[in-house]
């Protein structure tokens, strides 16, 4: 991502000199421009010894981006990217800030910087229509990580539509050193249509009023930390999170899956907490987060507030590459079969109006659903099992030469050595809670495929079946 | 050829026709629901803002008001920055024409509307005819008016604005004072909205408090406050390139 110098601001250090009295440039510090990254990057670590006037230069732009895959919703960004730039200062530096809108916003935008002290962070200094520059200044007095965001009527939802970011203000005596530092932030977005609907997304003001958020994501979208995009570290290495939380509603229970954060900067200021499971990130707030890494393996950082990791998007991934240290942790064992209830499928509610399979070929399709929530782990998606564990359904004589033995097996469960395609195998299948119904399409299913015989099974054989 | 051009140009250029509203009442965003409501005289305004055809007749029987010829107190330098420089002045293209004329300070604007001893509307004129659905007057009654009025706010501009007169009449037979442009009134920065919208509250219990605004009439008609919050960030030498404007005319 690119800041751009805007032509407006260009002359502005010219004026602080002129003007000196009216400006915090009155002091002789030496001047730098401000190194902004966008997430998940981090601005490298400042090793001066002294305060600095900083110059940051940030632009806001309105422009469509993708927030899931085939989901496109109009974001409000600093930066252009959401959330927006990372900005990194010191203790004590003097700050020129100077927020562009770009020309093609309808909105006018400002910002509100919580590491500032002075009238709303800053926010009223730094109204400004599109196409136009405001600039203003401030001293960074206390350390600490802190939010940014834009604060422009109607303030929520601004917001909502990705106007937030962190600016890290370092402690004099600096932040020790760490292999890896990266940068998230939290938002809850609200979509016309629900998690996932394609196309184009408006913002829906009725369910932001109400914290129903469709989306609550890691830096903007669905997947923006994961896969190839994940977060990487090695063995060995110390990583350092900054986390925020940009809301606008919702409160995020920061947790990383199969780690345990080594320190906590509680809410992103001086204190420091140790050996913390899961550190809560108010909306408008931040934490710092530090954690070793000694075995490898994909770490998922979530909300706790679990539905919205695995539901709603709160997702992120950190890889962890390098040799195992069995000492640390093993992986599995051993794996036994324990079946205390006898049953796959528990239910909660049967109020559901059933739909009932009309044909052969609906028969399959249903079964296929069932098949995959219930048979698939051990038989495996091609129906081959696993040698020596799990005998195959596909090219089974067991079944084809009579798939009423299939039947009997889900009903009543299977244990002994049985011998399927010429390969002895002696396990255990649980009886599975399934009706008659389920069983017959599931079991039409698997005749179907895999270059089984075919043929079907009626709800009526299974009940038969069961006496 | 170019007579037909010419011609068809002319005929653009006429200025907008206008609809004549009765004098009514209308409730300012920032007022509660047992405050009294605002008197609005009886007025006329345009159907449609003014477009790009009808500004360029504006500028050349007004040379002064001309992108080479205007005051930089009167217009920042983006003024008419759309138009197309040929040997001897900026004009729309062809294409533009018929589409709204943006870019335009509010000065501009209003010496425009005076040149047809016209004014621009307040913006108790303007919230009150925009305030119209396509089938009444309050169009806050209906549910999908203001989620429709939000969906065009939360788009980016396009870069070629559609042309004037494509939505649909509203209850007054207005078109186009939503989804397609801001329009300038004639006294935009008088309602106090500072930039710090949440601080507002210090100031008057009436305006915008925290960003739930508990003390507007309809703290869910976020389309006003946006339009509330775009007009306080202007100046009146302001040109942008989605903000236009249309005329009215107080009745004697």
């Amino acid at each position: 991502m690119k800041i751009q110098p805007n032509k407006h601001t260009l002359w502005l250090p010219l004026l602080a000199i002129l003007f000196s009295g009216n400006l915090l440039a009155a002091s002789n510090l030496k001047t730098e421009q401000a190194i902004l990254t966008p997430p998940p990057m981090v601005p490298p670590a400042i090793n001066r010894d002294h305060s600095a006037k900083v110059v940051i230069n940030l632009e806001t732009r309105e422009q469509v981006g993708r927030i899931a895959d085939g989901v496109e919703y109009v974001f409000w960004s600093f930066g252009e990217t959401v959330p927006g730039s990372f900005i990194r200062v010191r203790e004590g530096d003097e700050i020129e800030f100077n927020l562009s809108n770009h020309p093609s916003s309808k909105m006018p935008h400002n910002i509100d910087l919580h590491a500032v002290t002075g009238p709303g962070g800053g926010a009223e200094s730094s109204f400004t229509a599109p196409g136009h520059t405001s600039t203003f200044n401030f001293k960074a007095l206390n350390p600490g990580l802190y939010i940014y965001h834009c604060a422009t009527a109607p303030v929520g939802m601004h917001i909502a539509n990705g106007m937030y970011g962190l600016i890290l203000v370092e402690p004099k005596e600096g932040l020790a050193p760490v292999d890896r530092e990266y940068y998230l932030v939290q938002g809850d977005f609200y979509t016309k249509g629900e998690f996932g609907e394609a196309g184009l997304q408006p913002f829906d003001m009725a369910k932001a009023i109400d914290e129903d958020a469709d989306y609550v994501v890691f830096n903007g979208s669905v997947g923006s930390t994961t896969d190839e995009n994940s977060l990487i570290a090695k063995v060995g290495e110390t990583v350092r999170l900054y986390i925020g939380n940009g809301g606008p509603n919702l409160v995020s229970s920061f947790h990383v899956i199969g780690e345990i954060f080594d320190t906590v900067y509680v809410e992103g200021g001086s204190l420091k907490n140790h050996n913390v499971q899961t550190t809560l990130i108010p909306a408008g707030g931040a934490a710092i987060v530090e954690f070793k890494v000694e075995v490898p393996g994909t770490f998922i950082l979530v909300d706790h507030s679990i539905f919205r990791a695995f539901n709603k998007g709160a997702l992120a991934m950190l890889k962890v590459e390098g040799p195992d240290d069995h000492s640390i942790f093993t992986g599995k064992t051993a794996e036994n079969v324990y079946l205390p209830e006898g049953s796959a499928i528990q239910s909660l509610d049967n109020t559901f109006t059933k739909i009932t399979a009309n044909n052969k070929n609906e028969q399959i399709r249903f079964g296929q659903r069932i098949y995959e929530a219930n048979c698939m782990a051990c038989h495996q998606a091609n129906g081959e099992g696993i040698p020596g564990a799990f005998p195959p359904l596909a090219k089974s004589d067991y079944l084809n030469n009579n798939p009423l033995l299939g039947v009997n097996a889900i009903i009543k469960g299977l244990s002994g050595p049985i011998k399927v395609n010429n390969v002895n195998y002696n396990g255990v299948m649980p009886a599975m809670n399934l009706n008659d119904e389920d069983i017959a399409n599931v079991i039409t299913f698997v005749l179907n495929n895999w270059d089984n015989a075919g043929g079907k099974i009626s709800a009526e054989q299974v009940a038969k079946q069961r006496k | 050829m170019i007579f037909s051009l010419l011609m068809m140009s002319l005929a653009l250029a006429e200025p907008p026709k206008m609809v004549a509203l009765p004098a009514g009442n209308y409730r300012p965003l920032y007022m509660n629901k047992n405050s009294p409501q605002t008197f609005v005289g009886a007025f006329s305004i345009d159907i449609t803002p003014v477009t790009n055809a009808q500004y360029l007749k504006f500028v050349t029987n007004n040379p002064r008001w001309q992108p080479q010829q205007i005051p930089s107190i009167f217009a920042e330098a983006q003024y008419l920055q759309h138009w197309q420089q040929n040997q001897t002045a900026k004009q729309p293209s062809q294409g533009q024409l018929n589409s709204p004329v943006v870019n335009v300070s509010w000065f501009a604007a209003q010496a425009y509307c005076q040149s047809l001893n016209k004014s621009l509307p307040t913006v108790a004129q303007w919230e009150r005819v925009a305030s119209a659905s396509a089938t009444q007057p309050n169009g806050s009654l209906e549910k999908s008016y203001n989620q429709r009025i939000l969906q065009w706010y939360s788009r980016p501009s396009s870069k070629q604005l559609p042309e004037v007169g494509t939505n649909p009449a509203n209850y007054w037979g207005a078109q186009d004072l939503h989804g397609l442009i801001w329009e300038w009134t004639e006294d935009f920065n008088s309602a106090l909205v500072s930039g710090e919208s949440r601080g507002d509250s210090d100031i008057n219990q009436k305006l915008f408090c925290a960003a739930g605004a508990q003390g507007a009439a309809d703290p869910s008609d976020y389309a006003a406050f946006m339009r509330f919050g775009f007009r306080s960030s202007l100046q009146a030498k302001y040109t942008l390139p989605n903000l236009g404007f249309r005329c009215a005319k107080s009745k004697e």
